[in-house]
């Protein structure tokens, strides 16, 4: 009897040790992948706080282990990039392409979902195939008929021109999302608010919007995050203007004519991104709703 | 006529006229706006300004004034046009920026047709025939193809296991975020990241990572980014990176959702944490992980902004939507950079047609 006990006894002990030994080693592997994962991003950050100079002889490491050392930190490196490089007049230019071809498409998409959802009218039927078939078509395909196009129509360039096309290549997607939402309000809900006086209009503003608030924030990350992000549609639409640049054209430019230049690199990509990465921690709860939502964009 | 009836007919055609007068208030706030966005003289912080109201203000009030328009008409013509005026604009945009150009670059692609040539030319299938038989075409299909096999496999397997790992630590939301977080930055931003770990130092030490390493290895320094065909590779790295993070998300809540009956079920009969791994999570999230993989594999098969800033296609990286992008735009090839869009149209169509056939199961 006595026996029996020690060995069940031992073997709960060796049981409990081997899943100790199975949970430290999880543990060490995750770290080891969270490391490798973030340090090339820590990098960049690093060395965009560092001298010219430091950054030119030493890598970025040696400044982590010896962080104390005189004149190796600097904000030159953002100063510089800001007014020189042009990249202060391209996080504006950004600002102001990606708002509008954020909001204008969510507009444009949350009405034409509410008519796909609740009213009948010849045509829906297509227009709920045109919706979701071209939802995957490249935005390759768009590009060079739509330069003729705004070629002619002297929109190549413009502000308009690049929140239309932004428009048109996310309207697909954002209207499929919606018409998800918006589809599955309950019907009473609906009905109860048709007093008198009520259009599809006051209806669409007062009650169809407020209630698909999680569905058009999800949406408007991912939109945000895709115009802002973007570089093709920005290369053919606006092009590599100093004036009328984004933030993304920009570097991109910068890599092609400063591409040794690591102290204005660093500093410029780490501006690129600082927006995108507010917007990832402050909401990353909608952040991954959007993304999962938008993960078939075409 | 009573009093009342006639002041509600009177309110009526103050309300007629009223929505006319909006709408044309309208077209002319448009007209001058965009001209005015267009004038070089005027301050920039006040273009921004009008900019902004217009973009975002403009597309409301374009609707309610169209609303209000349909509103004043007879009660049949109102209720028939209604819906219309919810699903026009959108119908219309998908009309020019998606429907018109993809018919009108497949038409093109059919063509002979150069920038200076005027209209296309020379109706057949040169093109097509030209692309399939360029050694440096050839070369971009074949780097288009490693991308679309290694980004899917490697981005779809590291998310999966790191999905099943960080479920049974205790900061599993930490770990994630940070294995997360590439997701939200741009192409290019990724590019200067990675081209800093790949950099190689002509003189001095190493101030690239990656060369960094090698060197204290014993090595002596790579051009990482010019050894062919492994350039290859160090490009394909950086969105193995970037997508990694997103297949784990996904497959994260798809392990989740493995009843923990299963699980416990396989431990007693004696299945190894791996074997549980491929025979009861692997089955149990096969419907996601197909999704998943599908998702990367549009997206990779578009890829181009990462080839664009770090070889521009040099030393043999070139992919199909970057060579696209230069037969267009740089040499002006427009029928040949046409018919490698279709190209890329045709290997998405499998996706398009399920879509469609799902939506008509729904």
């Amino acid at each position: 009897m006595a026996d029996t006990a020690t060995m069940q006894k031992a073997a709960q002990k060796s049981k409990r040790q081997s899943e100790l030994t199975t949970r430290i080693v999880i543990n060490v592997f995750v770290i080891l992948l969270v490391v490798i994962w973030t340090i090339p991003t820590l990098g960049l950050f690093i060395s965009s706080f560092r001298d010219p100079n430091a950054i030119n002889t030493t890598g970025w490491w040696t400044a982590v282990f010896r962080p104390f050392t005189a004149g190796q930190w600097t904000l030159d490196n953002y100063r510089l990039v800001l007014t020189e490089d042009g990249m202060g007049n391209a996080f504006l230019n950004s600002l102001l392409v990606t708002i509008p071809a954020t909001v204008i498409p969510i507009t444009i998409a949350a009405f034409a979902a509410y008519a796909l959802a609740w009213m009948n009218f010849p045509g829906r039927r297509l227009m709920f195939v045109l919706v979701v078939g071209l939802m995957v078509v490249p935005l390759q395909m768009s590009l060079l008929p739509l330069f003729r196009l705004y070629s002619n129509a002297q929109l190549n360039g413009t502000y308009l021109g690049i929140w239309l096309a932004h428009t048109g290549f996310g309207l697909p997607l954002a209207t499929y999302l919606l018409f998800g939402y918006i589809s599955t309000i309950p019907r009473d809900l609906i009905e109860a608010s048709e007093v008198d006086g009520t259009t599809p209009m006051t209806k669409f503003i007062y009650l169809i919007l407020p209630l698909s608030v999680p569905a058009i924030a999800a949406f408007t990350i991912f939109q945000f995050l895709w115009v802002w992000n973007d570089l093709l549609v920005a290369l053919v639409f606006l092009g590599t203007n100093v004036d009328v640049a984004l933030v993304t054209t920009r570097l991109s430019e910068m890599v092609g004519s400063r591409g040794q230049d690591w102290y204005v690199l660093t500093s410029g990509a780490f501006l690129t991104i600082i927006m995108p990465l507010i917007v990832f921690f402050g909401l990353q709860r909608y952040f991954v709703r959007g993304l999962m939502a938008g993960s078939v964009k075409g | 006529m009573s009093d009342i009836e006639e002041s509600v007919l009177g309110r009526r055609t103050i309300q007629t006229a009223l929505s006319i007068l909006a709408a044309a208030a309208l077209i002319i706030i448009f007209v001058w706006s965009f001209s005015f966005m267009r004038n070089e003289e005027a301050p920039k912080a006040l273009i921004a300004v009008v900019a902004l109201v217009v973009g975002i203000g403009g597309i409301w009030a374009l609707f309610i004034t169209v609303d209000n328009l349909v509103s004043q008409m007879p009660v049949r013509v109102r209720d028939f046009l209604r819906p219309y005026v919810f699903i026009t604009p959108a119908f219309l945009v998908l009309l020019v920026y998606i429907i018109y150009p993809t018919i009108r670059t497949i038409y093109v692609s059919f063509f002979d047709y150069t920038r200076g040539s005027g209209a296309p030319v020379n109706f057949g299938l040169q093109n097509y025939l030209v692309i399939l038989s360029d050694p440096k075409l050839l070369v971009a299909f074949r780097n288009n193809l490693l991308w679309l096999i290694l980004v899917p496999a490697f981005a779809v397997s590291f998310g999966l296991v790191i999905a099943v790992l960080v479920d049974r630590i205790k900061w599993e939301s930490f770990a994630k975020s940070l294995i997360f977080m590439p997701m939200a930055i741009s192409f290019v931003g990724a590019s200067v990241i990675w081209r800093f770990v790949y950099y190689r130092s002509l003189w001095g030490s190493q101030i690239g990572l990656l060369n960094a390493i090698v060197v204290g290895l014993g090595g002596d320094p790579v051009g990482w980014l010019r050894i062919e065909p492994w350039n290859n590779i160090f490009l394909i790295i950086i969105m193995i990176w970037l997508q990694t993070g997103f297949a784990m998300v996904i497959l994260s809540s798809a392990v989740k959702g493995v009843p923990a009956s299963l699980l416990e079920a396989a431990r007693i009969d004696g299945a190894g944490e791996v074997r549980i791994f491929f025979q009861v999570i692997i089955p149990y999230v096969a419907s996601t992980i197909l999704t998943v993989t599908t998702t990367i594999v549009i997206l990779v098969l578009k890829v181009f902004d990462v080839v664009f800033v770090m070889t521009s296609g040099q030393f043999n990286t070139d992919v199909v939507a970057n060579m696209m992008y230069n037969q267009m735009f740089k040499a002006g090839q427009y029928g040949r950079g046409a018919a490698l869009a279709v190209i890329l149209l045709i290997a998405v169509t499998p996706v398009m047609i399920r879509n469609i056939r799902n939506l008509n199961k729904a």
